[in-house]
């Protein structure tokens, strides 16, 4: 039996501590690639991935492209201003378009939750999920749980706390399955209105004190935090935030020397977290965004696999 | 030339007379008429009803037709059609529609349509406000002179409380009850789906119970403050039970409604993102399912509906949260009730399940139906209660499919339906 057998990657919650194991690995063998003179591989050669964005975004698309071309694919991004969505197609129609194009990869970035399994269940191509409403965001939640490995050599009976908007975060919900999975005590922090105790039916812990869980870490994920129209009724500024929520220098002191910080990007320097503590050693942000290349190229690489198409 | 039919041996159940006893209905010129009159088998259509059981016309007081304006959707025709395979034999159209039946102008257009081209009675509620606006109140006088039956603004809320109570006051020189779709909207925000457990894992917007339960609070009081009847639609939440419970203790003129999904499905079956599992409101919690039940065991809930909301395909295909809520329901409320209040919970009784569908909303809606007394409208619905039967819904007559309950195996059905003496169908 192989160890991977989707055409798809939509979430972690699905998946077995097996087949996370295994993309990690994938994705090991892939990072020392980046490290080498030629870093192309011909995995992919004469296959077509086409970036899917109906929502913004320039990192995660980005890496996606990269990958792709690392493995030698030819890559078509199309985002929303750009597709036929704004002239009133619906999504199945512009997913089977691009399917009649012969697409063989998808990834698809979408506001709305639910988005990337609605076009798996209806195409014959790979859907890999960069990123659906609220719901999930596995190959970010891959690459933290890739890193954190890396870092700290296992997951396995670490103790992580995500910090910030947790309610309306895909990031969190993917690393919640993934950690939880892979034997890590998770918990949640940020005030009570954007981290309900709802989320402890995951199995999880909720607590609106982060100085009190500080000192038991051994990873904090910093989740960026916005205060849009929509947020003004969940918090009530910037300062206030920061005030009960932002990892400053004194917080991070009052971290394990072992403990690492973590952040999916882009940063909100002085926000959630201090731009002195996001500069630091214990850092490892940018650790996070060198493999997440090699992440999606594991991703890319099975999910094509698992169709039988890899050379 | 009269026409009699004689409908034989059967189980009589009219809930409006006390009856529940085998014997035989007789139907004359459309009429129903004392069996003892009959003098001569000669001419006589006689229907054999033996283990089936005779009832008033059903009424389904909350269906949406869609028509005028909306009719890839459904019409006049297909909707009466699926609601007389589904037993019912009157229905009461909402004014959702485009334009909004929020005119006796409109009134009239659908009553003269549905004069032609109808399966079984239609009878009209005309809306609140002025294009469902929430701001003005429509031309209700002359709407209740057209003919409508009841107020609502169904599908919206009207969110002004002083509105509401003029509209309440207003209604009640016109002896119009006011149905209401209760959803507070700064509560429900862009909720497309129960606010839980399962919301939080899916990363969909929650919609709260509280935003219902808000309104059917706020409606206790204005039914008590200006003694015209509430109707509130499609009660989903536990705590809206508790306060409808301690409203009618109270003798304030209020009722609830419940439709089959809420009391079928839990928030559980949103988790593969399929649309026809999105209905406003939503599909809640096992707790929530468990206060319905009660409420329809003590008299709390009394009245049963399908909310029958026809969407096209290609508008219901599409990512959960641009998909437009609600399913359709004329063809299988009947057997979902049966099999789930009757067969398997056994939370009421075959008399009281009929009450609901009969005698409730026309005491409610002050219709002359509803009943089998001697000289009224022979509607009558014919129903084998034991019948096991698997809902296809490529089958159905209606103009859309969006149900959740393909391929469910029910249990009950009515087997024929009966409208002024004709049978409009029959299994």
């Amino acid at each position: 039996m192989n160890a991977w057998n989707r055409k798809d990657l939509v979430a972690l919650e699905g998946l077995s501590a097996a087949e996370i194991t295994h993309i990690l690995d994938t994705a090991a063998a892939f990072k020392q690639v980046g490290t080498r003179n030629i870093k192309k591989v011909p995995s992919l050669r004469g296959k077509t991935l086409v970036n899917f964005f109906v929502e913004p975004s320039t990192r995660t698309r980005t890496s996606f492209e990269l990958a792709a071309v690392r493995l030698s694919a030819d890559v078509v991004n199309i985002t929303a201003t750009t597709s036929s969505l704004t002239k009133g197609e619906t999504l199945k129609d512009t997913a089977l378009n691009l399917q009649a194009l012969h697409s063989d990869i998808i990834v698809l970035r979408h506001s709305s939750a639910g988005a990337a399994q609605f076009l798996a269940e209806r195409l014959s191509a790979s859907v890999i999920n960069a990123g659906d409403g609220a719901h999930a965001h596995p190959t970010q939640a891959l690459l933290d749980l890739f890193t954190i490995r890396e870092q700290l050599g296992t997951i396995e009976g670490l103790h992580v706390a995500i910090c910030g908007d947790i309610l309306f975060s895909r990031v969190a919900r993917s690393n919640i399955h993934g950690l939880l999975k892979l034997g890590a005590k998770v918990t949640l922090v940020g005030p009570s209105t954007l981290v309900p105790k709802v989320f402890e039916r995951m199995g999880v812990t909720v607590t609106h004190k982060l100085d009190d869980i500080l000192p038991d870490l051994d990873v904090l994920n910093m989740l960026r935090i916005q205060h849009e129209r929509q947020r003004k009724e969940y918090f009530p500024s910037l300062g206030e935030y920061t005030a009960f929520f932002g990892l400053t220098k004194e917080r991070a002191a009052k971290l394990k020397p072992s403990a690492i910080i973590m952040h999916p990007g882009p940063i909100n320097r002085g926000v959630e977290i201090d731009s002195e503590v996001a500069d630091s050693g214990r850092s490892v942000i940018l650790d996070q965004v060198t493999n997440g290349l090699a992440v999606r190229m594991a991703v890319l690489y099975l999910c094509a696999g698992a169709r039988g198409e890899l050379k | 030339m009269s026409s009699t039919t004689l409908l034989r041996n059967g189980r009589i159940i009219d809930p409006a007379n006390q009856r529940d006893e085998v014997g035989n209905v007789l139907i004359v010129d459309g009429r129903i008429a004392d069996p003892a009159t009959v003098t001569s088998r000669k001419n006589v259509e006689e229907i054999d009803c033996t283990g089936l059981i005779i009832a008033p016309g059903l009424i389904d007081l909350h269906v949406h037709l869609r028509e005028p304006g909306q009719t890839a959707k459904e019409t006049i025709a297909t909707g009466t059609a699926a609601a007389a395979a589904g037993g019912f034999t009157s229905v009461i159209c909402m004014p959702n529609t485009s334009p909004t039946i929020d005119h006796a102008s409109v009134v009239n257009l659908v009553q003269d349509k549905a004069r032609e081209e109808a399966a079984v009675n239609v009878f009209v509620a005309g809306a609140i406000t002025k294009g469902l606006g929430g701001e003005e109140l429509s031309p209700i006088g002359s709407m209740a002179k057209a003919g409508i039956v009841a107020l609502t603004d169904d599908g919206r809320c009207v969110q002004n409380h002083e509105l509401m109570r003029r509209a309440l006051e207003y209604a009640k020189m016109f002896d119009l009850p006011v149905m209401d779709h209760c959803q507070d909207i700064n509560l429900t925000g862009k909720g497309v789906m129960h606010e839980g457990y399962w919301s939080t894992l899916l990363g969909l917007q929650g919609w709260p119970s509280i935003g219902e339960e808000v309104i059917v609070q706020r409606n206790a009081q204005l039914a008590e403050l200006t003694g015209t009847p509430v109707h509130c639609q499609h009660v989903s939440a536990e705590g809206s039970v508790h306060i409808l419970r301690r409203a009618r203790s109270r003798g304030i003129p209020i009722t609830g409604e419940v439709c089959p999904h809420h009391i079928a499905l839990t928030d559980e079956a949103v988790r593969g993102y399929n649309t026809d599992f999105k209905m406003n409101p939503p599909l809640r919690a096992q707790s929530d399912i468990d206060a319905l039940l009660e409420g329809i065991a003590d008299g709390t809930l009394s009245i049963l509906a399908s909310d029958h909301a026809p969407h096209c395909a290609f508008e219901k295909e599409v990512e959960f949260d641009h998909a437009p809520f609600g399913i359709i329901g004329l063809e299988t409320e009947l057997a979902l009730f049966l099999k789930i209040l009757v067969h398997e919970k056994k939370v009421v009784d075959l008399p009281k399940l009929i009450s609901m569908y009969t005698l409730n909303p026309a005491r409610l809606l002050k219709l002359d139906r509803g009943t089998l007394s001697a000289g009224a409208v022979a509607d009558v619905t014919v129903i084998n209660p034991g019948l096991e039967w698997t809902y296809d819904k490529t089958t159905t007559r209606s103009r859309s499919r969006n149900t959740p309950f393909h391929g469910w195996e029910l249990k009950g059905r009515a087997v024929r339906t009966i409208v002024s003496g004709k049978t409009v169908w029959s299994a």
